[in-house]
């Protein structure tokens, strides 16, 4: 048997959030370098689409008179200056930040919005500072549920340098990366009930159980109240071996039901399991890492509990087929 | 500079900011992107912005500190200088629109003559940013 995990990957959600801590703390790539020295052109197409009229960016007598003692850059424009333009280079393709965003993707999370952005302001610049900018990987949170859809929070710190190496201002940015909601319909859920809830709980612990009489030791699924042989009321289980043979199966290609993948092949599994039983224990469940065309009566499987939508179920996967199909 | 800009000591907490509405047009957020170099399609190319499942374009993060930093200093003038500029975005800023920006201060130290000032800018969505600006006044 496995352990019970939430997505294909294998891991839990905390043991994936692990592997994303990895990348905290790291810098992304080397420092960017402005490609120009802060200038008053940039400034004043700056200021025009804003609208912003305060002198001190570009009324030199104005500005002499000011606090400032002359012109300076609005200090939003902060993360204009080393930012590449449209035919500037990109960031390199292998680099933490696209491991990171790699990894993120085999969850699906694939779509990112910005949620936060924080600019603090050492000095304001001045026409002739060099900027450089150096990215550090922050933090990257747990997996949230958020109004978006389900992702995780990656937060950036950018500090920005002048020439002298002097930090002249930070920026602390923050992204979800997320798989947007409806994307991964929900598996429509078992119905459970009082007689069968040890079942699912048993799934929920990672083990595939089945039950057993107290009184006379006859195995019985599915789970019931009453031993149909001697008429008790008093089980316990045991744990199957996690083998099993596929005794009969449909593949279902129509209606299809959000939630599944389809053509969605459903088996029914005689399991191998140590006790008595009246017939063989058989259990229903879905496929998983099978190719369709491997499902055929006879064709042994290895059960393992696995989640799907967020439910932990039994799933049976092929390993050797009559006739060598799988 | 002109008596319109407030000092330190004139400032009180919970004083309000003089609204600035901002129309949204279509030149005004291509404008702002190409200002702050940013090329990103969804900031000038409505027909790409639709393929990616907006709406239409929208303004850039740049744009919307750009816009912050000037309503605060619109009303705390030349001498003032900012800090910190800390938002929280939230409905984008599509074009036709049009965003109202308000604020009021919040905190005042009088050791670094700082004043906190909570910004809000919404549109027809909701809150298009909101957050605060740390300025120190003459
Ligand atoms: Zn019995």
């Amino acid at each position: 048997m496995t352990t019970p995990t939430d997505t294909d990957d294998g891991l839990t959600n905390e043991e994936f959030h692990a592997s994303l801590q990895a990348f905290v703390g790291q810098q992304i790539g080397p420092a960017m370098v402005a490609p120009d020295e802060v200038n008053v052109p940039m400034i004043r197409h700056w200021c025009e689409a804003m609208g912003d009229t305060n002198p001190i960016y570009l009324d030199e007598a104005a500005a002499q008179a000011s606090t400032h003692g002359g012109l300076v850059a609005p200090p939003a424009m902060l993360q204009a200056w080393v930012m590449t333009g449209l035919t500037g280079p990109s960031r390199s393709g292998d680099g933490p930040y696209e491991q990171l965003t790699d990894l993120l993707a085999t969850r699906g999370f694939t779509s990112v919005v910005a949620t936060n952005c924080e600019q603090t302001y050492d000095r304001y610049l001045r026409p002739g500072d060099r900027l450089s900018m150096v990215t550090t990987i922050t933090d990257v949170s747990a997996q949230k549920d958020t109004g978006l859809g389900t992702g995780h929070f990656i937060t950036t710190q950018q500090d920005y340098l002048d020439d002298s190496g002097e930090r002249v201002g930070s920026m602390v940015f923050r992204i979800i990366r997320f798989r947007p909601r409806g994307t991964s319909a929900r598996r429509p859920a078992p119905a459970t009930t009082r007689d069968s809830n040890w079942w699912f709980e048993a799934l929920a612990a990672g083990e595939v159980r089945v039950q057993r009489c107290s009184d006379c030791g006859l195995l019985r699924h599915p789970p019931g109240p009453m031993c149909p042989r001697c008429h008790s009321l008093a089980y316990d289980s045991v744990s199957i071996d996690g083998n099993g043979t596929i005794h009969s199966f449909v593949v279902v290609h129509h209606p299809q039901v959000p939630g599944f993948d389809y053509p969605l092949p459903v088996v029914l599994v005689d399991v191998d399991v140590t006790g008595e039983s009246v017939r063989p224990v058989r259990m229903v469940m879905n496929t998983a890492d099978t190719d369709p065309e491997a499902v055929v009566i006879g064709a042994a499987v290895r059960i393992e509990v696995r989640t799907a939508g967020g439910q932990h179920l039994p799933f049976a996967i092929v390993t050797d087929a009559p006739g060598g199909a799988s | 500079m002109t008596a319109a800009h407030p000092s330190f000591g004139d400032v009180q907490v919970g004083d309000q900011l003089p609204p600035l509405e901002i129309p949204l047009d279509r030149t005004l957020i291509v404008a702002g992107a190409v200002a702050s170099r940013d090329y990103q399609d969804v900031h000038h190319d409505t027909e790409l912005a639709r393929e990616k499942g907006s709406k239409d374009i929208i303004m850039n993060i740049l744009t919307t500190n750009g816009f912050v930093g000037r309503f605060v200093t619109d009303w705390a003038g030349p001498d003032a200088t900012i800090r910190a500029i800390r938002i929280r975005l939230g409905a984008p800023n599509y074009p036709g629109d049009t965003m109202t920006m308000t604020g009021e201060v919040t905190a005042a130290d009088d050791d670094t003559s700082t004043v906190t000032v909570a910004v809000r800018g919404a549109n027809s969505l909701g809150d298009h940013v909101s957050g605060t600006v740390e300025v120190a006044l003459p």
